[in-house]
């Protein structure tokens, strides 16, 4: 049960990794920002996996009960900070896209090289 | 409550807190105004903060009056003060004298915005210098990059775009990486405090997230910091960004990275991983020897100038890592002061390159031919900075060498290996500074006549901002006992887990 106790880790390894590949093998600069954000994303994995407390609970304190296990709130917290700094970053990055292709008339990298080599 | 000891908090306050006024002064000149004034006062908050820990030691401040490990706490030390001087100094500097500069490359109506990410980057990296809080410093390092990215990608020339597409990528990895190691770190140990973590990591040293969470945190800052073979992101980036800003970033953006690089390994991982010293060492000498060649061997052949000073840079963050790898008191002190010798030497040419590219068009090496007779007190000042990148006696640049020289030489047969390097690659830079300089003297200008006659003096304000900053080249040259004193108090902090 070993290897099943960690599988979110492995899916954190094998989203990390696609997202990697991706933003290293595809010209296309959306391509690329779609795999930052898979990228991050499987981050996001990470932290909410290890805050798991097997049989853990919201941890909200109510009355009557004082034998209950709390899940940890506390990288729940951060990744929603994460979320936030992956958006803005998605964000900023389409901005950059829109404005490259209005310079270019290309989102394809290899065609943006090509241009700037010929000027 | 005296205002004296808001300090900490005001020094990310103040600018963060000024740039979303600045979105509502429409008028460049007011926006550039309060800016200044922000940048001024950060500045100004810095000096007293130095001032403290300086006589006092090092501060601590619990952001809202949450104590720490539970809340947020600032802690300032001699390190983080020292880079919290470059950080807001370089952003004084460059906005003070930028303004002319600026106003040619970037839209009047878009300036105040402009301006307003430009305080965004300042409490960003202000931020990371100063807080206790290891994912306190992912959210100021993204907060700083992404207005970083702004900054860049608002140069003039098209390739500003993709300099900045490429930067945004590395940035963003990097800044992940980091995350995944603070996640690692806080799985073992359950807190996010740099002090806390301190107490907490020797229970757990033997756990391999740990290792793993120093791999991904090593790599993560060393693409932030543009260690060689990171640093691809990095000519482009200052290649293309607006002229002042790259003044601005070349100071000390790399160095905020390698500010956080050095906190973790030494208050974190020095005593907890077994052999961490040599890990260490075998890390970062190999890049920090390749990237002082490679970087000095492409500048030497480089023929745009801003190009030329993006690779100087790489291989003086060689020269930082160098002196860092040694992991001995003479190292770490030659480390910080290089730190601080070279953001000013690098600030100082970028403002050079900044006040001649106002006044001649395109910025390679036969573009600025002859300029030293039109532009007397600007290749001046640019000759002067070039002394100090190179290192002669009586500038800044000197004494931080002289300091990473005696403690190679300390190192036995590695160390000899490392003076030959160093001095290999300051031979380097005499080459390349002088290829700057004799062409700005000597060369004789393509286009004589009309084109070369319209060439004058650069604004008043830029030859102000820019002598201000070669002075304070050849005073910490001459006076060097505040960077060299903050560095070894720093090197001695860095150094108190190691036996």
């Amino acid at each position: 049960m070993e290897l099943f106790g960690l599988f979110n880790y492995w899916v954190f390894a094998l989203l990390l990794m696609v997202g990697f590949y991706a933003v290293i093998s595809r010209p296309n600069l959306i391509k690329k920002l779609l795999g930052l954000s898979i990228f991050q994303a499987a981050v996001f994995l990470l932290y909410i996996t290890m805050d798991k407390v097997e049989g853990g609970t919201a941890p909200i304190i109510q009355k009557g009960v004082d034998d209950a296990i709390y899940s940890n709130p506390l990288p729940q917290v951060l990744i929603l900070t994460a979320i936030v700094v992956g958006i803005s970053t998605l964000a900023l990055g389409l901005a950059l896209v829109v404005r490259i292709y209005e310079a270019y008339g290309t989102i394809e990298e290899d065609e943006i090289q090509q241009q700037d080599l010929n000027r | 409550m005296s205002l004296a000891t808001q300090l900490p908090a005001l020094q990310v306050a103040v600018p963060l807190l000024t740039a979303p006024l600045l979105v509502l002064l429409r008028g460049p000149g007011l926006a550039w105004a309060a800016a200044c004034a922000a940048s001024v006062m950060a500045f100004v908050i810095a000096i007293s903060l130095t001032a403290s820990v300086m006589t006092t030691g090092a501060i601590s401040y619990a952001m809202g009056g949450w104590p720490g490990p539970y809340g947020i706490v600032l802690e300032i030390d001699a390190l983080g003060t020292l880079v919290l001087l470059l950080v807001t100094g370089a952003s004084t500097a460059a906005l003070l004298s930028g303004r002319a500069s600026l106003g040619l490359d970037i839209d009047a109506g878009r300036q105040h915005l402009f301006y307003a990410a430009w305080l965004i980057v300042l409490a960003g990296l202000s931020g990371i210098a100063i807080t206790g809080d290891a994912f306190n410093v992912f959210v100021f390092m993204e907060i700083s990059s992404l207005a970083t990215y702004i900054l860049i990608a608002a140069g003039p020339d098209r390739r500003a775009l993709t300099a900045t597409f490429k930067y945004l990528i590395m940035g963003t990895i990097g800044a992940t990486f980091y995350l995944i190691g603070v996640g690692l770190v806080y799985m073992m140990t359950g807190t996010l405090n740099f002090a806390d973590m301190e107490s907490r990591i020797a229970d757990v040293s033997d756990q391999r997230p740990i290792l793993v969470a120093a791999g991904f945190i090593s790599v993560g800052l060393a693409l932030k910091a543009a260690v060689f073979p990171l640093h691809l992101w990095l000519p482009g980036a200052y290649t293309y960004a607006p002229h002042v800003v790259t003044a601005f970033l070349a100071a000390c953006s790399t160095k905020v990275a390698i500010y956080v690089l050095l906190r973790f390994d030494f208050f974190l991982f020095q005593d907890n991983l077994v052999g961490h010293t040599m890990q260490f060492a075998v890390f970062l000498v190999p890049l920090a020897i390749l990237g002082i060649l490679v970087g000095s061997a492409v500048a030497m052949v480089e023929s745009n100038l801003k190009r030329l000073l993006a690779f100087s840079s790489v291989a003086q963050i060689g020269y930082i890592l160098l002196g860092a790898s040694f992991a001995n008191e003479a190292g770490l002190t030659a480390a910080v002061a290089h730190m601080f010798n070279h953001a000013l030497a690098k600030g100082a040419l970028f403002l050079a390159v900044a006040a001649i590219a106002m006044r001649v068009n395109g910025l390679r090496l036969q573009d600025i031919a002859g300029i030293g007779r039109r532009m007397p007190l600007t290749t001046a000042a640019l000759a002067v900075a070039g002394a100090s990148l190179v290192g002669v006696p009586g500038t800044a640049g000197f004494v931080s060498k002289w300091l990473l020289l005696q403690a190679a030489f300390a190192q036995g047969a590695l160390g000899i290996a490392a003076v030959v390097v160093v001095i290999a690659s300051s031979l380097a830079a005499v080459f390349y500074v002088w290829r700057i300089v004799e062409c700005a003297y000597f060369g004789n200008a393509q286009a004589p006549g009309d084109a070369a006659a319209v060439v004058t003096e650069a604004p008043l304000p830029m030859l102000l901002g820019l002598w201000l900053v070669v002075i304070a080249n050849v005073y910490f040259g001459l006076a060097p006992e505040l960077p060299v004193s903050l560095a070894e108090s720093a090197a001695a902090d860095l150094l108190r887990h190691v036996p």
